[in-house]
């Protein structure tokens, strides 16, 4: 009898604990989401932060192009590679073009950036905004009658808006001139055979969700890696903490939404993708 | 001027602040005392509207900052300079930057003009202003981070309420001191309301025209430093226990004018 009591009773502090993770995941959600929205209202009422939201195009746009680089050159040929070997055995490493556009433009390119770029720059952001929260400069910025979400998440948020687009095209063409080097040297495929072959598939739809998913995690890591920084507790810990949570979520979150948008483009857009 | 009306204040279900009730006249000095974790910065925190509390008022000149929209809280914090916990200077910018950020950031002032009035200002709170005003906040010591921050307050609202947070925990005697000495200096001179949140003793003697111990969130004590000296509570002996033998050495002591 008393055996299974103390089952119980640990059957009931399992469900508890999990009741709580629910309730802390649930209240998190919802934190975030009006914390979004709040960000969202403040991209478009006065005041403009020009000089931060220069600084940080500049952080975040020539600060990642290096790492966009090395990411765009290695991730195509290292893809060029693989691939030609396999259509080689096909005998239609001719077709090793339209491969790379698909793999590239359409999904690689746009990730691939979007988590160098969260690595990168969501973990910057956060642990600045904790940084500054820790040691109370957020709530002296209010003080002084400024909205530090205007102030600090807008510029950067901006920023991001413009600069992963922007840095994902720069990758793509990376990527895709690296495939062109494994083709030509190694695959022995004709320089006017890949280039032609890429051309072939550089179509509306593939540029449109190329570039619709690098908007769309602009979002994302500025939401999450503002969020995480604004609301980090604990000291230096809980920054240390929260920049690790920043990145994390946010590239799964990438991931996740990378997905979706791909289903819903070839729901809506199949005609415009074959 | 400020009046808490049966304030309670929850953080994460752990209740802070239990019924606080007082009020401070304008030019009164009040240090508000308690052991570490009893929630006094709360209260300047609550002041300042930002944070709100789950029941009760908080009167600032006659309104009521708990009901008042984000835009209103501006008017009210205006009046209102806080000193932080360690100064919270902007880490990123200039001392001269710090001083001069409220006017940097709400008026059309020239640079040069916003230049000149942090120079006068770094001067009002005793210190070297063409030997500092380019350097970063970490290259200053505690003490003179603290006196920048007074000055940032002073500079950035014109206030008629001083708030200060732990002024000089972290300091060495001779720092503690001369920001002591400028707290004194400001509202002696300036003669506007002054809230200092301290745990020493020392600082409180110092600076107060009035004492209020919070002990687990509550109000214990509420009166001049006589009162403070003859206190029979127990929740208060226990906080100034460590204290009493130095007390009122303490309350004779002299502190540097700067």
């Amino acid at each position: 009898m008393f055996n299974n009591i103390s089952y119980l009773r640990k059957e009931l502090t399992i469900f508890k604990a999990i009741n709580k993770w629910l309730k802390n995941f649930a209240y998190e959600l919802q934190n975030m989401f009006f914390f979004s929205l709040r960000m969202l209202g403040a991209m478009f009422s006065r005041p403009f932060y020009f000089s931060e939201t220069k600084e940080q195009l500049y952080l975040i746009g020539v600060g990642s192009l290096y790492l966009i680089v090395l990411t765009g050159i290695f991730a195509g040929q290292g893809f060029a590679l693989a691939f030609s070997v396999e259509l080689a055995l096909f005998g239609a490493k001719d077709y090793l073009g339209r491969i790379m556009v698909l793999a590239i433009i359409r999904e690689l390119g746009p990730v691939l950036t979007s988590l160098m770029i969260a690595a990168r720059v969501a973990a910057g952001i956060t642990a600045e905004l904790g940084a500054m929260k820790s040691s109370n400069q957020i709530d002296a910025m209010v003080a002084f009658g400024i909205d530090p979400i205007k102030k600090l998440a807008v510029p950067r948020l901006i920023s991001l808006i413009i600069m992963v687009p922007a840095l994902t095209i720069i990758c793509d063409i990376i990527a895709l001139f690296g495939g062109y080097i494994i083709s030509v040297f190694i695959a022995h495929v004709s320089s006017t055979m890949y280039w032609s072959s890429v051309r072939e598939k550089l179509i509306f739809g593939n540029i449109f969700i190329g570039l619709l998913k690098p908007a769309v995690f602009s979002f994302v890591i500025a939401f999450i890696a503002c969020y995480k920084g604004f609301t980090s507790a604990g000291g230096t810990k809980g920054v240390g903490r929260a920049t690790t949570d920043s990145v994390v979520l946010t590239s799964i979150t990438i991931l996740m939404v990378n997905f979706f948008i791909t289903r819903v483009v070839f729901a809506l857009l199949k005609g415009y993708l074959l | 001027m400020i009046e808490f009306k049966n304030v309670y204040f929850a953080y994460d279900e752990k209740l802070i602040l239990k019924n606080i009730s007082f009020k401070v006249n304008a030019s009164e000095a009040l240090v508000i005392m308690g052991p570490s974790g009893s929630g006094k910065s709360t209260i300047l925190r609550l002041i300042l509207g930002l944070e709100c509390p789950q029941k009760g008022d908080i009167i600032i000149e006659d309104k009521n900052i708990c009901r008042m929209k984000e835009s209103q809280k501006q008017n009210i914090r205006k009046k209102i300079g806080m000193v932080f916990q360690d100064g919270a200077l902007f880490d990123s910018l200039s001392i001269w930057e710090n001083v001069g950020y409220y006017l940097l950031e709400h008026t059309n002032m020239s640079v040069e003009e916003i230049g000149q009035k942090a120079i006068k200002m770094l001067g009002f709170v005793g210190l070297d202003a063409q030997e500092i005003m380019d350097k970063l906040p970490e290259q200053l010591s505690g003490g003179m981070q603290r006196r920048v921050a007074i000055g940032r307050a002073l500079l950035s609202t014109n206030p008629k309420v001083m708030l200060y947070d732990e002024p000089t925990t972290g300091l060495d005697p001779q720092s503690a001191e001369n920001v002591l000495g400028l707290i004194k200096k400001l509202h002696h001179e300036i003669s506007i309301a002054t809230i200092v949140v301290t745990h020493q003793i020392a600082d409180a003697v110092a600076l107060a025209d009035r004492f209020i111990v919070i002990v687990e969130g509550e109000v214990v004590f509420d009166g001049n430093l006589e009162e403070l000296s003859r206190c029979n509570q127990p929740k208060v002996k226990g906080f100034l226990a460590p204290f009493r033998k130095s007390f009122f050495k303490v309350a004779q002591k002299k502190f540097i004018e700067i």
